[in-house]
């Protein structure tokens, strides 16, 4: 290979990981404060693919991308929310609830997005990262997202907020210990669908990047599964905001060396690379697990993790 | 065997609520509830070609969903269905490429047979990982999903590829002999009956032989397993086995009786619909039957809304997915004392008296 095409490749992979990984950095994000509280969120790929729509739809009749943004986060809020509401019901399983509402919020998506697949929306702007370069391939590759600084900004405020204030504090009482929550007055219930309706609002910024940045417009093949494996995502990150950050670039590069080495004409095992993810993940847990114990720095009261 | 009313009652209610949340939904879109509701029955129960659709989707759903209850009754989530279905579907296209077989019944039992090993084989990994590693199983299994998907992908656009597909790469068509026919001339395949008899015949094992027994032992109460020396990681591996085997059996009958090749369409997500149909038939295999055929049905409806009252084709995931909420909701009234509550209702200043329930957490 030429040293262009190194570039090119290395170009691609990293462009692929900030582009690409913003979507997977907020829903880490929103799965992340929701299983701090103790619950597990499996509809949020069901969130990510309504607020997506939401997101658009907002943009294009508004003409405003940041308006677009915030309807797609509240859209988001709302179907966590009602996750939040039902799981807190008794007897009512998170898992299988997770599931229905995947399927909900995908089937209210594409019934109310049948109008947005032609029209084209405002998209969000870009930050130009590389100037620096003379190289196109190096530039157009570095046109980053503006909800990135966002994402991070996030992921720094969660860390310090899971450790400094009350209602971080608050949070991780809920999904360590149910019954000390309980003992000190607290609802648990209550916490724990604020934490998934919040996580909601996160994840539904992913959803507005998706369609408002890349790959930028609304189809119903718009998300690949970037919500439910937003799971395996906080389990890489061992539940720490920041870990996200870099769990997510991981996953968004892992799942842009395919297209970069086709890029440059290597076609051989796209799929398989789309793939690494998941192994990794899988490898990663089959290293630091032990039979009959909780993950490290795992929720305590996470039935996922038992 | 008895079967209390408020078992029938609760998802009944539950999808009359979601037809009714429907209506309302379609009312907002100018068309008329009631011509929904009617097109809706029509399109799944309304005549013979109707069942016929309906029971072809029902197939797939009931032996994916075994796929979640018998898991289910060892103790254990599974929710990586899917990726057993489409190692299933690899494994009975991929046959042909390594051995000859005989062009008639014998040939498609053995894709069958391959297909139920690849993906028992698949889902038993999700298994000892989580009783030999300690890891969950319901994210392994999701985990295994995508990988597999991702094998599926590489090999079906790869070295298993088929020359003269070009638009949508597939493997070679299976050969007329094997494929899987339609029942006396009709659309519904063979594969309903595999489904019906996997289901009756797990749900007669769990009930009432010493081996299903102490699977429900296992999965009810894993301290009285150990106390009474029950192979729990045997039995767990076991439950696995079967259930990822009825799901890699619905992926080779889809492939020899529907696509009669390997191909994306294979991933049509009857893995996922099955952790619902498990779910809300309690993870009972025999319940399990009713429930698929009625989301087959709600499958199978969707075409004609969209055909006859120009609904967006997605309207029936939307009802799907208000139906699967309720049903689950609705099992947070399963315990409650409905007399007792009607009676406080009735009573307001009766405050005190809480509506009383049996004590007994939700169990499989």
């Amino acid at each position: 290979m030429t040293a262009d095409q190194w570039i090119a490749l290395a170009a691609g992979i990293g462009g692929g990981a900030l582009r690409v990984g913003v979507p997977f950095l907020f829903v880490s994000l929103g799965e992340c404060l929701t299983e701090k509280s103790g619950r597990i969120n499996l509809g949020l790929e069901g969130v990510l693919v309504l607020s997506a729509m939401a997101a658009f739809g907002g943009s294009y009749l508004t003409g405003s991308p940041w308006a677009g943004v915030l309807i797609g986060a509240c859209v988001g809020a709302l179907l966590a929310a009602l996750h939040g509401v039902l799981c807190s019901l008794d007897g009512v399983n998170d898992v299988a609830t997770g599931i229905a509402l995947m399927l909900l919020g995908t089937g209210l998506a594409f019934y109310f997005g049948k109008a947005l697949i032609q029209p084209q929306a405002e998209q969000i702007p870009s930050i130009p990262l590389g100037n620096w370069s003379d190289n196109p391939v190096v530039r157009a590759a570095l046109q980053v997202n503006a909800l990135l600084p966002v994402g991070i900004a996030l992921a720094i405020f969660m860390w310090w907020g899971f450790a400094h204030t009350r209602a971080g504090l608050l949070v991780r009482m809920a999904g360590d210990s149910a019954n000390a929550t309980r003992a000190l007055g607290y609802s648990v219930s209550g916490i724990r669908i604020a934490s998934t309706a919040a996580g909601g609002f996160i994840a539904g910024l992913g959803g507005a990047s998706l369609t408002l940045f890349y790959p930028g417009s609304w189809n119903e093949g718009i998300s690949s599964g970037q919500g439910l494996i937003a799971v395996a995502l906080v389990i890489f990150a061992r539940w720490s905001p920041l870990r996200c950050v870099g769990a997510a670039l991981l996953f968004g590069g892992a799942g842009a060396i395919g297209p970069a080495l086709q890029s440059i004409g290597v076609g051989w095992g796209y799929h398989l690379f789309n793939t690494v993810p998941y192994v990794l993940t899988l490898l990663i847990l089959v290293i630091t697990c032990k039979p009959g114990t909780v993950v490290v720095g795992s929720p305590g009261e996470l039935s996922s993790t038992r | 065997m008895r079967i209390p009313v408020k078992e029938i009652a609760l998802p009944v209610l539950a999808i009359a609520a979601a037809l009714g949340i429907f209506g309302v939904l379609v009312w907002f879109a100018c068309v008329s509830p009631v011509d929904v509701w009617v097109t809706l029955f029509k399109g799944a129960f309304g005549d013979w070609f109707s069942w016929q659709n309906t029971l072809q989707r029902a197939a797939p759903l009931m032996l994916t969903a075994l796929c979640v209850a018998l898991p289910a009754r060892a103790g254990l989530v599974i929710i990586g269905g899917e990726g057993a279905l489409v190692l299933g579907g690899l494994a009975c296209a991929a046959l042909p490429y390594l051995m000859p077989l005989p062009d008639n019944f014998i040939g498609t039992v053995l894709v069958c047979i391959a297909g139920a090993i690849a993906g028992g084989l698949w889902i038993m990994l999700a298994g000892w990982l989580r009783q030999f590693r300690g890891i969950n199983e319901t994210i392994s299994s999701l985990l295994l999903a995508y990988i597999a998907i991702g094998i599926f992908k590489h090999l079906v656009e790869g070295l298993l590829r088929d020359p003269a597909s070009l638009n949508k790469p597939s493997t070679l068509s299976l050969s007329e002999g094997i494929r899987i026919g339609g029942i006396a001339g009709t659309d519904v395949h063979w594969g309903l009956v595999l489904g019906i008899v996997a289901c009756l015949g797990l749900g007669l094992w769990l009930r009432s032989t010493a081996s299903g027994f102490s699977i429900r032992v296992v999965g009810g109460n894993p301290r009285t397993a150990q106390l009474v020396g029950l192979p729990a990681n045997k039995l767990i591996l076991a439950a696995c086995g079967l259930g990822g085997g009825c799901a890699g059996l619905a992926g080779a009958v889809e492939v020899a009786a529907v696509h009669t090749n390997a191909n994306a369409s294979l991933i049509a997500a009857y893995g996922y619909a099955g952790i619902l149909v498990s779910f809300i038939a309690r993870h009972n295999p025999i319940a399990v039957i009713p429930v698929a055929i009625l989301f087959g049905g709600f499958g199978a409806a969707g075409s004609l809304l969209q055909r006859r009252l120009g609904l967006p084709d997605a309207s029936v995931l939307v009802l799907q997915g208000i139906a699967f909420v309720l049903i689950l909701a609705s099992e947070a009234l399963r315990n409650t004392d409905l007399k007792a509550l009607a009676a406080k209702w009735m009573t307001p200043r009766a405050r005190s008296a809480m509506p009383s329930t049996l004590g007994k957490g939700a169990q499989p």
